[in-house]
């Protein structure tokens, strides 16, 4: 058995070399965000980029190389729902912008995926903190004089180092309603909601008459062919919707849109949530949310409170949370999942919402989101209890190999910790 | 400031009040017309702030960051007539205070916002009430943030429920002169004046960089590069500087030459070349941060503060030698080009080089936990290897913002005779489990996290059908 310390470890693999044959992690405390549960102590065992084993008794291979985890903390790879990394590199630039669609004439079909930069210097600051896998969310263009409703398509990425992003384009559909919709539309939540509906209805038609749509034997549709292709997913109830919604009133709105067109929908934002929780967990409904999103930012969201994500989950909604401050903060998930532990959500509640809960809402729990057998590797290892802020990552692993633990910002701290110095910072590499 | 120069003061009587007498046994009568001298009533709008009713209180048994760097354990603080009177780990409990036990709990000063928009962008962030930015102009030093403050702000409450007990509010970064900061202290109050904290000297705000550029450059004016910005600033100054030897000519005439014409906007400019205003200066690049500093020794004021400052880390031996603190976030970067070497090392980098580090937020969410981004920025730092205590962290959001909002020697650290702003945690500020149980503004008990008696709301929130405890 080759014995690595996690020091060594991070020196061995900081050119993300790949685990060749299997790997242990030992006496790792495992949250699994699985069946399992949490682990006091036990072992993962790692082979060809998958979990192959978990448990108090997993049994270390002959011939695998060993990482004793001494203890620490070892949770599944952190997943950020509703972020724009790789699509926004700095927010201010457009040109670096690729979230948002302002053309006209094209709204559902707008897709997100082919601008996901895989060389973006945020996905690693965000990697460091733990995010291992990600949806990528489009969000509206300009509101004024966009008749168009639908933001467009979100996709599934990795963090991994050195490997195509995109897992899974498509993955959702993202729809704004509430204040941002009704300005959208026409300036009313009555004209947005009538709008969807008929863009809704369109596509239920187009996806049923394809044939007489092409021969020219149509009836009048608001949308392009190209966005009711995109929509025909959706309204077949396979592609999640997700709605971004605010206030409890527009919440309960949509659940009858989502009833009636039996669509898969997945709400974003949901401040006052908690208001409509018996509602939503009827409904089967999963939520987005920031749980720090507590003041009366808008007439929309006058109720909401900190309390919102431990109220929603004691109601039986599944949640996950999306920070909504973009990519840049994607690392600061986990402290907002610890405030809302302060606030009453049950620890592994709030793992799972950083966790298998997203993956679950779209279609990507088989592949990641807990530490099982069969899943793929998306494994870290922490100082200390992964929502403190004082608690950093000591080792990513995605697919079983090990991540490079650096970012451009710590490569920059790195060159100016000692000023002063007869050559210019330039000259360090 | 108010009976500064007698003189004056009798000469603008008899010009404004025919007749009026005034003596050395009488305080100087309040004009009722127009001020025409700056130095009449150099505080037109004072604080009516009163602390808020208390009793002598003792919390007992807690372990204590006193802002100092230092760190007591099991020790106890007493607050007494608004006052700090002893802090310590050997202290007895006098008979006519209230002991509170705070076994397990943690103390600290209360935080202290360094960049805050409470108030000016008040919750809901609709146009209707967003007075933050007089966009107008590139140089606004007329304009004050606090007559756009309205008191009814919700997220008061929420930053009070993070512990937030003073903050220094400053008005947008659209230009080049913002106008004018206030620092209030953190009670519900009617009125702006009653929440202004005594005798805090105003500041004024600049900004640097891509926003002034930005909103004139769009608009076909100018400034439209940051050159242009520097060609804006210093023609202010100059403007300023015979504004203000304008007025020593007529002083030194002792009221025998022409009294020069009064404008708000070099008042305000003025006072900071006289050094009663404090420069508090959004700027984010190393290089800019530098040339101001020379624009500052050119007309001859200091900078008191850099805000966000995200590249401070490149030039903090600068200016920890120019003793300018850097107000800045952990977690915040990347987004505008000013922003993207913005690194969460910074502050401790600014720190290790024997400069002010100050973490401050420039939002209502982040305002609510202050403490956290200390301790993101703390292991940030920790990781690149650079030695820093808990108990320096906390100065970060204590002592050198009180610093730089110039009211260290009233508050920001548990010492005796200070304010008694003091805040009672569940667990160490620096985890994420932390709550501000007890917060305690001037010796008074102004939240209490288990006492509904002691959590205030605003008027925006009556009749909302908030359920939540915050």
């Amino acid at each position: 058995m080759n014995k690595f310390t996690l020091t060594a470890l991070a020196l061995a693999f900081l050119s993300s070399t790949a685990f060749a044959g299997t790997t242990a992690i030992t006496n790792a405390h495992i949250y699994t965000s699985g069946k399992n549960g949490e682990i006091a102590s036990g072992t993962i065992v790692i082979s060809n980029g998958k979990i192959v084993d978990v448990g108090v008794n997993a049994r270390v291979p002959n011939g695998a190389s060993v990482i004793d985890a001494k203890g620490k903390i070892v949770t599944p790879g952190l997943y950020a729902a509703g972020t724009n990394l790789g699509a926004v590199e700095i927010e201010l630039v457009s040109q670096t912008n690729d979230n948002a669609t302002h053309n006209q004439t094209l709204s559902a079909a707008f897709d997100i995926s082919y601008g996901i930069d895989s060389d973006s210097i945020v996905i690693p600051v965000a990697r460091l903190g733990g995010v291992t896998r990600a949806l990528v969310t489009p969000v509206g263009g300009d509101s004024d004089g966009r008749e168009l409703l639908f933001a467009g398509q979100a996709a599934i990425i990795s963090l991994a180092e050195g490997s195509a992003p995109v897992i899974k384009p498509r993955a959702a559909m993202v729809l704004e309603l509430g204040e941002t919709g009704a300005a959208r539309a026409g300036g009313a939540r009555g004209s947005a909601i009538a709008a969807l509906r008929a863009d809704l209805d369109d596509a239920r038609w187009y996806a049923g008459h394809r044939r007489s749509y092409d021969s020219g034997s149509t009836r009048e549709l608001r949308l392009s062919k190209q966005d009711l292709e995109a929509l025909a997913p959706v309204v077949r109830g396979h592609t999640p919707l997700i709605i971004s919604v605010h206030r409890a009133a527009d919440i309960r709105e949509v659940l009858k849109l989502a009833k009636q067109y039996r669509l898969k929908v997945v709400l974003t934002g949901v401040e006052e949530g908690w208001m409509v929780a018996g509602e939503l967990a009827q409904a089967k409904i999963p939520v987005m949310l920031n749980p720090t999103a507590n003041l009366p930012g808008s007439f929309e969201m006058r109720a909401s409170t900190m309390d919102n994500a431990a109220r929603l989950e004691q109601a039986g909604v599944t949640i996950a949370f999306a920070n909504g401050d973009g990519g840049h903060r994607a690392r600061e998930g986990r402290y907002n999942a610890g405030n809302a532990v302060a606030h009453g959500l049950p620890y592994a509640k709030a793992l799972a919402a950083l966790t298998i809960n997203p993956a679950s809402m779209f279609g990507d729990n088989r592949s990641v989101g807990s530490i099982e057998r069969g899943k793929q590797a998306d494994i870290v290892i922490w100082s200390g209890d992964p929502l403190e802020p004082l608690s950093e990552a000591e080792a990513v692993f995605i697919a079983g190999e090990s991540q490079p633990m650096t970012s451009r910002p710590n490569e920059l701290a790195k060159r100016y910790k000692s000023l002063g110095q007869p050559m210019p910072p330039a000259y360090k590499n | 400031m108010r009976n500064l120069n007698l003189f004056a003061v009798v000469t603008a009587a008899a010009l404004l009040l025919a007749g009026c007498a005034t003596t050395d046994d009488m305080p100087a009568p309040k004009p009722t017309g127009p001020n025409l001298d700056p130095q009449i009533d150099a505080n037109p709008f004072p604080s009516t702030y009163k602390p808020l009713p208390s009793v002598p209180t003792a919390l007992v048994g807690a372990t204590i960051f006193t802002g100092t760097g230092q760190k007591i354990d099991n020790g106890t603080v007493l607050l007494r007539d608004g006052k700090i009177e002893a802090v310590g780990a050997n202290i007895s409990v006098p008979a006519d205070f209230k002991s509170v036990d705070a076994k397990g709990k943690w103390i600290t000063p209360g935080i202290i916002d360094a960049h805050s928009h409470l108030g000016v962008y008040p919750q809901p962030g609709v146009d209707a009430v967003s007075d933050g930015n007089e966009a107008t102009s590139p140089n606004t030093a007329q304009v004050w943030a606090e007559h756009s403050v309205w008191p009814q702000d919700e997220a008061f409450n929420a930053v009070r429920r993070g512990g937030v007990t003073t903050m220094l509010v400053l008005p947008g970064s659209a230009n080049l002169f913002g106008g004018r900061s206030v620092t209030l202290k953190n009670v519900p109050s009617i009125t702006m004046q009653g929440m202004k904290f005594p005798g805090a000297p105003y500041g004024l705000k600049m900004a640097c960089g891509e926003n002034p550029k930005r909103v004139y450059g769009s608009k076909g004016g100018a400034p439209s590069t940051r050159m242009g910005n520097v060609a804006g600033y210093r023609a202010a100054w100059l403007e300023a500087a015979e504004y203000a030897k304008k007025w020593d000519a007529y002083r030194a005439s002792e009221g025998k030459g022409d009294m020069p014409s009064r404008d708000l906007k070099l008042d305000t400019l003025a006072g900071v070349l006289k050094g009663e205003i404090l420069v508090q200066n959004h700027c984010y690049r190393a290089d800019e941060m530098a040339v101001m500093i020379d624009i500052a020794k050119e007309f001859g004021y200091k900078i008191t503060a850099f805000h966000h400052g995200s590249e401070a880390y490149k030039i903090a031996d600068l200016l920890a030698k120019e003793d300018i603190c850097v107000a800045t976030w952990a977690g915040w970067w990347g987004f505008k080009v000013e922003s993207i070497d913005g690194v969460a090392e910074n502050a401790a980098l600014v720190h290790a080089a024997g400069g002010c580090a100050v973490i401050h937020s420039d939002d209502p969410i982040l305002a609510q936990r202050l403490n956290q981004e200390a301790a993101a920025a703390l292991a940030a730092g920790r990781k690149i290897g650079l030695n820093i205590s808990e108990a320096d962290a906390i100065k970060w959001i204590t002592a050198n913002p009180a610093k730089m909002l110039g009211i260290l020697s009233k508050t920001g650290t548990l010492e005796n005779g200070k304010m008694a702003d003091v805040v009672v945690w569940s667990a160490n500020p620096l985890s994420v489990y932390a709550l501000a149980e007890k917060v305690y503004i001037d010796g008074a008990l102004t939240y209490d996290r288990s006492d509904k008696n002691y959590q205030p709301k605003s008027d925006f929130m009556i009749d909302r059908k908030v359920g939540g405890t915050e």
